[in-house]
């Protein structure tokens, strides 16, 4: 240490031997059919990865000694295998925290995962009450969750987390979801709403407002390290103080993506083409997609901060989320659409003529999730695409807001 | 063994006791140090230098955190910054006191 060395974050944009945790998203397939699902999740695919093929990645995580994966889905605990695979990776040095809506979260396997040292819960929560929450992610859906942490307080799971996709309309329920999570001994992990999957046709409605950016800017410098936020709000550090966390986009740097299928993508925000770096499938597995995909190389090459470089919050922000801009159709060289200074609202503006480019692959319902949330404004215009022949068209009084929704190609 | 929760107050790091790294905790070197992970705190942590890390992997091995510095080739008058961060690495149970025989 006798000369002071790079900061972690500047070390990070260049690599690492391996990533330092990784998303799985084990299956597509989800009971429910939340508006914002960044994997546009809900079928099924028939090429998912089988059980023995599961292994053989656990097995090569071990070897590169990735310490722990965040699993989710789809909903991970759907899958025939899960547990078992849950158990394969925790007696393989994989520590493993899964997503999970809660839906098989039972008194008895609630009390299975509180005897594991190597397993953490994440339920997922985004609204502080059934009415904010059930509108986003399906009718009934928030006392599934309320009923797994009830399950696993009991269990005497100390320290799961309750994890909650920021909107507008969650926003104003931050103490809300802190109760929450006191009452259950959770501790409150909150992230930013991506324009992903689904979250793409719903970003329009539901990202926060300017001013509730700022009200959640504060709310978490306020409460440090207490709430977790997976490092999703870097972009707000533009305000003042950094949040805590890493504080740079990770994607193809420190963290990845393996989809169902087993295809590598830069970052669980980010599944397309685009940012499709290779398949564990492929014969050097998933360490030669780490180690050696031309994405990921290109990534790990110095950046340029583009419009952005001339900020004075760049060195904080850092130009803010890449699938953010990516599915909002800025380019990757500029602000964040939800940069602090105004500079997204501008360049959105700009770029409003050509179209984003779409999520893909979608595994949506091909039926569509029950909603509820009729005492709120219907967002009628959320899903809106171009009419698709063949189709009937969609009545102005269809109560269903997801009435013409046509999966994206 | 796994350690105890830290019982040392902030800033004063015991150089002359004999440590460890916890059983529970695995070692991924890196470019810039390396990664830590406790596999029951569930908690990560980074190395910022390679010497670091010699410090560490050799605390087990040494007679006294001091000695395992020495060994590193740690200056004495970065001595205090290393205490600093084996201290940091208490307080989040990466590493723990050995017990002598």
């Amino acid at each position: 240490m006798s000369k002071a060395p790079l900061p972690l974050a500047e070390q990070f944009q260049y690599g690492l031997q391996a990533p330092i945790c990784l998303t799985w998203e084990l299956t597509y397939a989800c009971n429910l059919s939340c508006v914002h699902c960044l994997s546009s999740s809900g079928r099924r695919d028939p090429r998912e990865l089988t059980t023995a093929e599961c292994m053989a990645v656990i097995d090569e995580l071990q070897r590169m000694q990735v310490f722990y994966v965040n699993i989710g889905g789809g909903e991970p605990t759907v899958r025939p295998d899960f547990w078992a695979l849950v158990d394969y990776a925790t007696g393989h040095d994989v520590g493993v925290k899964f997503s999970t809506n809660g839906v098989k979260i039972t008194p008895e396997i609630a009390r299975r995962l509180a005897g594991r040292d190597y397993v953490d819960v994440q339920i997922s929560l985004d609204g502080a009450t059934p009415e904010v929450n059930d509108a986003v992610r399906g009718r009934g859906s928030y006392e599934v969750a309320l009923r797994a942490m009830g399950n696993l307080a009991d269990a005497g799971f100390a320290g799961f987390k309750i994890s909650v996709v920021m909107t507008r309309h969650n926003v104003g329920q931050l103490e809300k979801f802190k109760a929450i999570a006191d009452r259950y001994g959770a501790q409150l992990r909150i992230t930013r709403l991506r324009p992903s999957g689904r979250g793409a046709d719903v970003w329009d409605e539901l990202h926060l407002h300017p001013g509730q950016q700022r009200e959640l800017y504060d709310w978490l410098v306020a409460h440090g390290t207490d709430v977790l936020t997976g490092d999703s709000f870097f972009h707000l550090s533009g305000y003042g103080a950094a949040l805590p966390g890493l504080g740079m986009c990770g994607a193809g740097r420190v963290v990845c993506l393996i989809d169902p299928v087993g295809d590598v993508y830069a970052c669980p925000f980010a599944i397309h083409p685009s940012f499709l770096a290779g398949s564990v499938r492929d014969p050097d597995g998933f360490a030669g997609v780490w180690q050696h995909s031309e994405l990921f190389s290109d990534l790990r090459r110095p950046q340029t901060g583009g419009a952005c470089e001339s900020c004075s919050a760049f060195g904080s922000c850092r130009g803010g989320c890449m699938a953010a801009k990516f599915f909002t159709g800025l380019p990757l060289d500029g602000p964040d659409p939800e940069c602090v200074r105004g500079h997204g609202e501008q360049a959105l503006a700009a770029a409003a003529a050509a179209p984003a480019p779409r999520p893909s692959p979608d595994h949506s319902h091909r039926t569509a999730p029950h909603r509820t949330g009729e005492r709120r404004p219907v967002p009628l215009t959320l899903l809106a695409r171009p009419p698709v022949t063949g189709r009937p068209p969609v009545s102005a009084c269809d109560a269903n807001p997801l009435a013409g929704f046509v999966p994206g190609r | 063994m796994a350690c105890a929760a830290s019982t040392e107050p902030a800033g004063q790091f015991d150089l002359d006791a004999p440590w460890q790294l916890d059983a529970q905790v695995r070692v991924r070197p890196e470019a810039f140090g390396a990664l830590l992970y406790h596999f029951g705190t569930r908690q990560l942590s980074f190395l910022k230098s390679p010497a670091l890390l010699a410090v560490v992997r050799s605390l087990g091995a040494q007679p006294s955190a001091r000695a395992a510095c020495t060994a590193a080739g740690v200056q004495a008058g970065d001595l205090m910054r290393y205490a600093h961060a084996l201290q940091t690495l208490a307080a989040s149970r990466m590493i723990c006191k050995r017990e002598t025989a």
